[in-house]
């Protein structure tokens, strides 16, 4: 399972603070905490900045937290300027975050896929928005990755994202979710699944037991990578022991060395 | 025995080092080194996880993936094994779940320690009547037999197949161990078998005892 720690993105006011102060002190707690905790890549992101500053800063960013630890980034924006900032300095192989089916998006995108050798995550929507059902977002998925089959990115190197929606406001969303990675899975060997935990549990209390049990399930449904808090323990361990459960780790061996480290502790 | 004064193919071993375990044995061989003093290595290391994981340190997958090692490792060596020493004259165990009782969990991984540690094992599967036990001994020659069940109710059966041993002469000749989870020094006094095992390790001991 690829752990894709979350923490540095400028929608947290502190994060915010930072990269416009460009405070690498505190961005540099906030890399070795995510590491530490089992973070294989850290999402990047300054998208609360202004559209002319963002690549710069995206550019100060990856830097930064590369010189703290050489773990690969998830380079985060919708501004295709502050990918190519990014990806210009990222050293080793990138996750672009993200493309999706909109034209636009796709056409500003795709040749940084290619030009850096990144993967990406590839977000189920177009120029419609998010799909409004389970056979739509089939349709919508396919051809997005069709699409970037054809333009001769390899399968390994996509990320797709079904885009959960809240659970408050689509009971159905998570059900069809995980049909979505299942019949994408069976179409596409090889093919990657990735999710983030905001959306689900939107406008609900206690929001991370949603967003656990979310990722256990999906985790059953083929999904293999996941941007989250990697601070959280308890989702941590249910990470190690749904890959267990899921026959995924050879003679438990994984998870009874994350005991010895003291990592199922919460 | 102390980590230091292992060898390093029973360390590695103990340590589940995989890689390393292969490539030693690998070097082995094209050096020369008998099987048997290779196996005996292993043997070692093999004692060495058994005793970490009675000490509380190793866990049940743990021997087993010991176990698998060590299987690859025979399977290796078996077409450079001197003739006698080949799986037909190896030590044998005969084990089965008795008559009434179809849990098979616990008698799956003695049988799988037994066999990682060199045991040739004649598993008769579960609800095993008490003239199956007597047939298997009769035909392999083995010098233990093994009897597992999980429900309580089960020893009485445990007793029966004592018994036919008996019957059929050749109890002087097989050690039964019992084992499983009602079984407790009563039971075995009860059954007349000759040991209970409180665990798999200590079956697998016993069996080591036997034909040492």
């Amino acid at each position: 399972m690829l752990i894709i720690g979350e923490r540095i993105n400028s929608t947290r006011k502190s994060i915010d603070r930072a990269v416009r102060a460009k405070d690498a002190d505190f961005i540099r707690e906030e890399v070795l905490n995510q590491v530490n905790a089992g973070a294989h890549m850290l999402d990047v992101n300054c998208g609360t900045l202004d559209a002319q500053e963002e690549p710069a800063t995206m550019e100060w960013l990856v830097q930064t937290v590369q010189e703290i630890a050489g773990v690969p980034l998830c380079i985060d924006s919708a501004n295709h300027k502050a990918l190519a900032a990014g990806l210009r300095v990222h050293r080793g192989k990138a996750m672009i975050n993200s493309i999706s089916g909109e034209t636009e998006r796709y056409k500003k995108v795709l040749p940084l896929v290619k030009e850096y050798g990144a993967s990406v995550v590839a977000l189920c929507m177009d120029d419609r928005g998010i799909p409004a059902n389970k056979n739509q977002a089939l349709e919508v998925g396919v051809k997005l990755v069709n699409n970037l089959l054809d333009a001769g990115v390899p399968v390994d190197d996509i990320y797709f994202d079904p885009l959960v929606r809240s659970v408050a406001t689509n009971p159905e969303t998570v059900i069809e979710t995980l049909r979505l990675m299942e019949e994408m899975a069976s179409r596409f060997s090889g093919l990657h699944f990735v999710s983030g935990l905001s959306n689900v549990s939107f406008g609900l209390p206690e929001r991370r037991h949603l967003n656990r049990a979310y990722v256990v399930l999906s985790m059953a449904s083929g999904l293999d990578a996941v941007i989250v808090d990697p601070l959280d323990k308890t989702l941590m361990a249910l990470v190690y022991a749904t890959e267990t459960l899921l026959n995924k780790d050879r003679f438990c061996l994984q998870y009874i060395r994350y005991y010895q480290e003291g990592r199922l502790k919460v | 025995m102390e980590k230091e004064k292992m060898t390093e193919l029973a360390r590695a071993l103990m340590e589940l080092d995989e890689k390393r375990v292969y490539q030693l044995v690998d070097e082995k061989i094209k050096n020369g080194i008998s099987p048997l003093d290779i196996i005996a290595e292993c043997n070692e290391g093999m004692a060495g996880v058994g005793d970490l994981f009675s000490a509380g340190q190793y866990f049940l997958s743990q021997m087993l993936f010991a176990a698998e090692i060590f299987k690859n490792i025979m399977k290796q060596l078996e077409p450079i094994m001197p003739k006698a020493e080949t799986s037909t004259s190896r030590d044998k165990v005969v084990i089965g779940t008795v008559k009434g009782d179809i849990h098979d969990i616990g008698k799956n991984i003695v049988v799988n320690l037994l066999r990682g540690s060199g045991f040739e094992v004649i598993d008769l599967g579960v609800d095993v009547p008490a003239e199956k036990f007597v047939e298997a001994l009769r035909e392999t020659g083995a010098r233990v037999l093994g009897l597992s069940a999980l429900l309580n109710f089960t020893y009485p059966e445990m007793k029966t197949v004592v018994e036919a041993v008996t019957k059929a002469g050749l109890r002087d000749k097989v050690t039964i161990i019992i084992g499983g989870a009602p079984c407790d020094e009563q039971v075995r006094q009860f059954t007349g078998a000759d040991y209970y095992a409180e665990d798999a390790v200590a079956g697998v001991n016993i069996c080591k005892k036997v034909y040492s």
